[in-house]
């Protein structure tokens, strides 16, 4: 018997020793802070706690990175430029979202940096306009049988300066991580600065594939609801430019930006042509055509086509085929002066944007948003 | 039993007996972080500040706690020893991670996931069990763990000179970057033997 007792006593109290040696070191040792941290070479400085994220710091003072993954390192969008920080203390977690260029000049994940001395940090001046806002849904209307047109008024602040082809993030509660977050294309033209809209595809589960939480989350918002955004975020520059035409490429779900970008076009240059090729599986999936059929009736340079991927029914008059078949049909052999925004699957943007580069329009040219 | 002088484990331990190249122990991290010298030395000398301390602590646990001849309680727990040194090594390698990382942010980053590592690095608890087995006193003990660390530093020091400038040769591809490396640590075994008529354990 003494032998259990003795074994559990020594066992017990030789780890107890252990651990109250390492905590006494750990008070020694570890610099817990705080910290000063400084954004964009003195334009902001914050404070912060010693091992925590750069991400978490940021947020808490305000600052809204991008982060759809909520800091697991999946999505690689919190990128920030550490211009102090080398390519040795990158973290392989971090490698696969960051070319080589980004490499070399110091670009990492705000989610993989933890703060353990004072950092200087360089963010997009675009993101310090960022802001959370609260909004309240006003209307929810099914647009097809899986898509929803979503419609938020801003509470507080009450309104934002979004601007062509931004994207919002949605706060999506959930049960396992507190808060998750999703991106949105903004469907909205860019005066109507108090109210959002978003295209909303419902992701059911499918076999072992989870349903979407966010979408599942915005399809299941009700007119009063109330949620949490952030944006406005975007990296996508407009040619302003009236002569130069603009090229909008979307299929299934990527309809919301070409919304933004045609009324909003329409409306501050009416002089500017402006392409929309849309692509959908079946008849089913077919929505806001009436409403364009309209503008390019009212607006010649406005020309738009839709085109059905899957059997189309004895009363479809537009084209058939995948998208980029159309575009190559439509378009003529030199687009060397053009801009283009293709939003879509990815296997729909790799084949537009072969179809653009043979075509000769230059590849900075082309912003495309996969998802 | 007649125990050699502390000087002798010590060049013994280092040279003779090197606990890498004559036993093979903590090949892991000798071949993970060999490809420079700089971080090599920096975790040779983890190894040896790890390596002597735990030598010394786990002796004076084994024969003051454990053993029922020479303990104070006189229970014979010797079959907690494994348990008890892994939990005293794995606390100083804590220890070591924090002053490193208080001292030097790089080197802390270029050992990376090793440095945690060196809890499991078999060569520190292979030390610690055999100078049990031989049953050396707390000086020899001490003068066996610091000569087994200095033993893996100078191997891995050397070897991480070596791939330094393996760099500009032509390794045939098939030997990669770890299959060469494996050869090395044979011929340099080998070239180690050279010294075993000297002094013997």
């Amino acid at each position: 018997m003494s032998l259990y007792i003795g074994s559990i006593v020594i066992f017990c109290g030789l780890l107890l020793a252990l651990s109250v040696v390492l905590e006494i070191a750990a008070r020694f040792f570890v610099d817990a802070g705080p910290f000063t941290i400084d954004v964009n070479n003195g334009e902001r400085t914050l404070t912060a706690e010693g091992g925590s994220t750069l991400l978490n710091v940021l947020t808490d003072n305000k600052i809204f990175i991008p982060s759809a993954c909520g800091g697991q390192a999946t999505c690689g969008y919190c990128k920030v430029r550490l211009p102090d920080s080398s390519i040795a203390d990158v973290l392989p977690t971090e490698k696969a979202f960051l070319n080589r260029q980004e490499l070399a000049n110091g670009t990492r994940l705000a989610c993989q940096v933890k703060i353990r001395r004072p950092l200087s940090v360089r963010i997009p001046q675009h993101l310090l306009s960022v802001q959370q806002y609260r909004a309240k849904v006003i209307s929810t209307v099914s647009v097809t049988h899986d898509i929803k047109e979503l419609q938020f008024k801003l509470i507080d602040p009450p309104t934002m300066d979004y601007s062509y082809g931004h994207y919002i993030q949605v706060s999506i509660p959930d049960p396992q991580e507190g808060a998750i977050s999703r991106a949105y294309s903004v469907s909205s033209p860019i005066d109507q600065k108090d109210v959002i809209e978003l295209n909303v595809r419902l992701h059911p589960a499918r076999g072992k594939i989870p349903a979407g939480k966010g979408s599942t989350y915005l399809h299941n918002l009700k007119v009063g609801d109330e949620v949490i955004i952030t944006g406005p975020y975007g990296e996508f520059e407009l040619d302003t430019d009236p002569k130069t035409e603009l090229i909008c490429v979307g299929g299934g779900a990527g309809m919301a930006p070409m919304k933004n970008l045609i009324l909003s076009i329409l409306e501050h240059i009416p002089k500017k042509p402006v392409w929309l090729f849309f692509g959908c599986r079946t008849r089913a999936d077919v929505f806001y055509l009436d409403l364009y059929q309209k503008l390019s009736q009212k607006h010649p340079h406005f020309k738009v086509i839709y085109a059905l991927s899957e059997k189309a029914d004895d009363h479809w008059d537009g084209e058939t085929g995948f998208i980029h078949l159309s575009v190559d049909k439509y378009l003529p052999d030199d687009l060397r002066a053009q801009q283009a925004f293709l939003c879509g699957p990815p296997p729909m943007i790799d084949a537009v944007t072969e179809v653009l580069l043979d075509k000769n329009m230059r590849p900075e040219r082309i912003f495309y948003d996969k998802f | 039993m007649d125990s050699p002088a502390f000087w002798v484990i010590l060049l013994a331990a280092i040279f003779t007996n090197n606990i890498l190249l004559s036993n093979f122990l903590g090949m892991c991290s000798f071949l993970a972080v060999s490809k420079r010298v700089e971080t090599a030395v920096g975790l040779g000398l983890a190894v040896v500040f790890v390596c002597t301390c735990t030598s010394a602590l786990n002796w004076i646990i084994y024969y003051k706690l454990l053993n029922p001849e020479t303990s104070w309680i006189g229970l014979d727990l010797r079959f907690l020893s494994f348990i008890l040194f892994i939990a005293v090594i794995a606390a100083f390698v804590q220890f070591v991670e924090m002053v490193i990382e208080k001292v030097s942010q790089t080197l802390y980053l270029a050992l990376g996931i090793f440095l945690p590592l060196i809890t499991v690095n078999c060569a520190i608890l292979g030390a610690c069990l055999l100078l049990i087995i031989r049953q050396y006193d707390f000086v020899r003990s001490i003068a066996y763990g610091l000569g087994s660390g200095l033993g893996w530093m100078l191997a891995i020091v050397v070897i991480a000179g070596i791939r330094e400038r393996l760099r500009f040769s032509h390794v045939p591809a098939a030997l990669g970057q770890t299959g060469i490396v494996m050869i090395i640590t044979g011929i340099m075994a080998m070239a180690f033997i050279g010294f075993a008529g000297m002094i013997s354990l």
